[in-house]
């Protein structure tokens, strides 16, 4: 048992939910009690979809225990294929149904049904969200694709075929799924990146796949995993039944979208891609080195996502923005690998955890000056008054802007150039207001445009007492401190501008802590300032 | 009964459910016992169903979680029992303002018959009155919705000191101020006593006994009317105070069971009933004549279908509901208008396809079905904002109103060309 305040990934059948909505012409009988259908509303109001997850559920109350369950999932079944009649029906339960062993999935094989089933046990007491959808993704291919499969022993299919056949290279996208992080944006990027360099897309799976598309996996002279979390075994199954190669870089930020671009084209034989096109495509790097930029100098960043995110992040922040990535960590168990190896190369160690008060403490601790993370994350940030900027699912409903906001190739890394700059200061201006501080129009109402950046701001329904967010301020005092502000340490404490002044506070208390000194005064706050100034 | 005469036999309906489980009520009961914690003893999708439930509307600290079950636990009960004690330990260690801990059961342990009520037991002999545990079922086999603040409140009657003395104890959930407003007119009138379950703070439970009249601000709490009544208490008829009229019923029927002099009432609500029915008057004028289906969600629905109809003039096509209970909405049922058209239980589909062929002007349903149904061109309201905006009484009628009249007003306002 695991006591869990937020939890950042859903059951398994969540994640099958999401593949069965990504797709076209794909239905999900799902076994679960009444309350489970809440899931629609992650696709129809946090992803803002016109339409409902294409999921039947069978709801079952307590009084059906007694009697036949079993005849309520094969009449949902059936009810389910003659109204929806999808071209492949997933079949699966949630975790109650799960203790109640009915078998769901067995019961649609024997029902004759005429379409394709895929029944699905995904073990919902040891299993996330993640997992289900990549699992999900991962049998439905299999099942779908039996009869194609080459015997074994049979000869790999040449990369380089398509000069032979006298046709375009050509693709899959695997991976982007609806709840996932601008995956709709990211692939219209890829297409844009990929057409550029002559190479087409043969299918983009999950999102807006029909079963028929599936079925054309085998066709691509390459596999782009774009999102391992979803994709990963998928690729690998893919690769070790079909022989089609995997290119494995996430083209996040221009270093990785550069390095995707080398290893494709060098696996299809295409000329290399020239070294000057992200200079010219993006412009990152060259916002990286104006001078406005110098004050991103070593800002200590706190990043904390999924693992395709979290590495891609890290990444980007180090060698593209300059700044001092000071925690790295992922809730994605299965990648936690990949997300140590770069942690290692940052001399950091990684933290792997899906408890997100942990990654509060860690985070706290870090005393970062621009976190990037999920929901939780953001959450943390606001209570620790650290701006931040979500990168990862998952997410809320702001994170799904109207506007087109990829994260991967070119465009993507000027979409995080300004989503990760923005919440900090701009570069004169940091000095400006070092200059007039003291100046007695200097007040916390003078609200920069980038403070309404990091705050959350979403409150479509106010609660009782009119939705006042109950933040309880968290002090960074190892000890929850018997620390006193003394009225000088105070005043001077108000004089700091307030975007920093929460972060002088956790510095000073720490300092004062650390030497044990139980007032704060003006002079300790000063003491503290030079100790941590470097 | 008057209604068999005038409304159609109720529509039964059992097929795929759209509605939340019971533990949907924690979000609000979070809230408004800021002492108490909420856990759930269930599996990882009901931490996700109120992290989903609560995250789309607050961003608050949260005083609910979930002790989520593992396969270690699945294995033998002994063994979740002491986990359950582990975990309990170390939310009070890290907790300690916690008064009350709610331990709330679901769909997983009740199959698994984990039993929480001994549970509850074991740890209070534990804790000799630090907190107190109780416990009760949000779980979606047995509970939607609204329902769950039923469970909690039913779990905290054994609670309840005994007291003879006259007193009006008002029964569900109110927002803060709304609740104020009660309490200051009744005082008005001349009712001094009067108490709320829950209570704002979890420890502050009122006393319960013969002299205790319930009056029922939400009509969800079937549950705990029943074990009130058992302690002595008695339940005054009334329509819920939702509008102009249903309110001045429902503070009257409060009085006349105190025997307050009528004049003295109404000297108090006249002017209240008066300047509410001026503040409806343009929303009347919106929403006159606009045809409205309610789908099964909250149990708000009778007395909403009423207030929308007397009120502000809106046909009623279908007015749904999860759970008739005849009793509780003996007041309600005969001010529908003749031959509307109940329906209990659901079956979503069918349920979409009446309202695809019935097109009403405005569809009241809950979260997961509005923007597929806005998307299909109809105006919807979520249900679920109905248990957190402060809709009861008379001065908040206008509000009400208005929360219909927005999306109607909206599709008007959008233009684009
Ligand atoms: S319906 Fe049951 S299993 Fe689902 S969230 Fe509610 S209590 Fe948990
Ligand atoms: S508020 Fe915005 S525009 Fe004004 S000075 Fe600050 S950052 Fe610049």
């Amino acid at each position: 048992m695991e006591l869990t305040l937020w939890t950042y990934e859903g059951p398994p059948h969540v994640g099958a939910m999401r593949i069965a909505a990504s797709m076209e012409g794909v239905h999900y009988v799902l076994h679960a009690p009444q309350g489970d259908t809440y899931a629609d509303l992650l696709f129809t109001m946090i992803e803002r979809r016109d339409r409902r997850p294409p999921v039947t559920y069978t709801t079952f109350q307590a009084r059906d225990l007694g009697g036949d369950t079993a005849e309520l999932v094969k009449r949902s079944i059936q009810q389910a294929v003659d109204r929806f009649q999808p071209e492949a029906l997933l079949v699966g339960e949630s975790c109650t149904a799960e203790l109640i062993q009915d078998q769901p999935g067995s019961l649609a094989c024997g029902m004759g049904l005429g379409v394709p089933v895929v029944s699905l046990e995904l073990p919902a007491y040891s299993k996330k969200e993640n997992w289900g959808a990549a699992e999900t993704l991962y049998q439905l291919c299999r099942g779908l694709l039996k009869t194609q499969m080459p015997a074994p022993g049979a000869a790999k299919p040449e990369p380089e075929r398509w000069r032979s056949e006298g046709r375009r290279p050509r693709v899959n996208l695997l991976g982007p799924s609806l709840l996932g992080f601008r995956c709709r944006d990211d692939v219209r990027e890829l297409r844009g990146l990929l057409a550029d360099h002559g190479i087409d897309v043969n299918v983009v799976a999950p999102l807006g796949a029909r079963p028929a598309d599936l079925m054309r996996l085998p066709q691509a002279d390459a596999n782009l995993c774009l999102y391992p979390e979803v994709a990963g075994p998928l690729c690998s199954w893919l690769e070790r039944s079909f022989g089609t190669p995997v290119v494995r870089t996430v083209p996040i930020g221009i270093g990785a979208t550069a390095q995707f671009l080398r290893e494709l084209c060098a696996l299809l034989g295409l000329e290399p891609p020239e070294l000057r096109e992200a200079d010219q495509r993006s412009r990152l790097p060259w916002y990286s080195k104006s001078v406005d930029s110098t004050y991103l100098t070593g800002k200590r960043v706190f990043i904390f996502a999924d693992a395709t995110h979290a590495i891609a992040a890290a990444r980007i922040a180090s060698r593209e923005l300059g700044f001092t990535v000071v925690g790295l960590g992922t809730y994605s168990r299965e990648q936690a690998r990949e997300v140590r190896v770069a942690a290692k190369e940052l001399d950091l160690e990684a933290l792997i955890s899906d408890d997100y008060l942990e990654v509060e403490q860690a985070m706290a601790q870090a005393a970062p000056e621009l976190v990037l993370g999920t929901q939780m994350e953001r959450h943390s940030a606001k209570r620790l008054g650290i701006p931040c900027a979500v990168i990862s699912a998952p997410l809320h409903v702001q994170d799904v802007p109207a506007r087109y906001a990829p994260q991967m190739g070119w465009e993507g890394a000027n979409v995080i150039f300004d989503s990760w700059v923005h919440p900090l200061m701009m570069g004169l201006e940091e000095h400006l207001i070092g200059m007039f501080r003291h100046d007695f129009e200097f007040v916390d109402g003078h609200l920069s445009h980038l403070e309404g950046a990091s705050a959350p701001t979403a409150q479509p329904v106010a609660g009782p007492d009119n939705g006042a967010p109950d933040v309880t301020p968290l002090s960074a005092t190892p000890e929850g401190g018997a620390l006193r502000w003394t009225a000088s340490g105070e005043a001077e404490l108000s004089r700091i501008p307030f975007f920093v002044r929460g972060k002088v506070r956790r510095n000073t208390e720490a300092y004062a802590n650390e030497r044990g000194v139980a007032e704060i005064t003006e002079e300790t706050l000063y003491e503290a300032k030079a100790h941590f100034s470097r | 009964m008057a209604l068999t005469s005038t409304l159609p036999p109720v529509l039964r309906e059992s097929g795929q459910r759209e509605v939340f489980c019971g533990l949907t009520s924690i979000v609000w009961l979070h809230r408004r016992m800021p002492d108490a914690f909420f856990l759930v003893v269930g599996s990882r999708t009901c931490a996700h169903l109120i992290q989903s439930a609560a995250g789309v509307m607050i961003f608050a600290e949260p005083r609910f979680g979930t002790a989520i079950l593992g396969e270690r636990d699945l294995a033998g009960l002994a063994d979740a029992n002491e986990e359950l004690d582990r975990v309990v330990n170390d939310l009070l260690a890290r907790r300690p303002e916690i008064r009350t801990l709610f331990l709330v059961g679901s769909c997983p342990s009740e199959v698994i018959k984990l039993d929480l009520a001994k549970a509850a037991e074991r740890i209070n002999t534990r804790m000799l009155g630090r907190v107190r545990v109780v416990n009760y079922s949000g779980s979606g086999i047995e509970t939607t919705f609204t329902q769950g603040e039923d469970g909690a409140l039913t779990s905290l009657v054994p609670l309840l000191p005994a007291s003879p003395e006259p007193q009006l104890l008002i029964v569900g959930t109110l927002a803060d101020g709304v609740e104020e407003r009660f309490l200051s007119l009744f005082a008005r009138m001349g009712l001094e006593t009067v108490r709320t379950l829950p209570p704002r703070q979890s420890t502050d439970l009122p006393p319960v006994g013969e002299g205790t009249r319930l009056l029922l601000a939400q009509p969800f709490v079937a549950d705990t009317v029943r074990a009130l009544e058992r302690r002595g208490a008695q339940r005054i008829s009334a329509p819920y105070p939702l509008g102009v009229e249903g309110s001045c019923a429902w503070m009257a029927a409060a009085a006349a069971a105190f025997g307050i002099d009528p004049r003295r009432v109404a000297e108090v609500l006249d002017p209240l009933a008066e300047r509410g029915r001026r503040a409806l008057e343009p929303l009347r004028r919106r929403l006159e004549g606009k045809r409205l289906f309610l789908l099964p969600d909250s149990q708000l629905e009778i007395p909403l279908a009423r207030f929308l109809h007397r009120e502000c003039g809106m046909e009623l096509v279908e007015v749904g509901t999860p759970y008739l209970d005849r009793q509780l909405m003996a007041e309600e049922l005969p001010l529908l208008p003749e031959g509307t058209q109940l329906s209990e239980g659901q079956d979503v589909e069918k349920q979409l396809e009446r309202v695809r062929a019935s097109r009403p002007d405005l569809v009241v349903c809950g979260m997961g079905l509005a923007n597929p149904l806005e998307a299909e061109g109809f105006a919807t309201k979520w249900s679920i904002e109905l248990v957190f905006s402060p809709i009861h009484g008379c001065d908040q009628a206008a509000d009400l109103a208005e929360l219909f009249a927005r999306p109607l007003n909206r599709r008007e306002l959008l233009q684009w060309n």
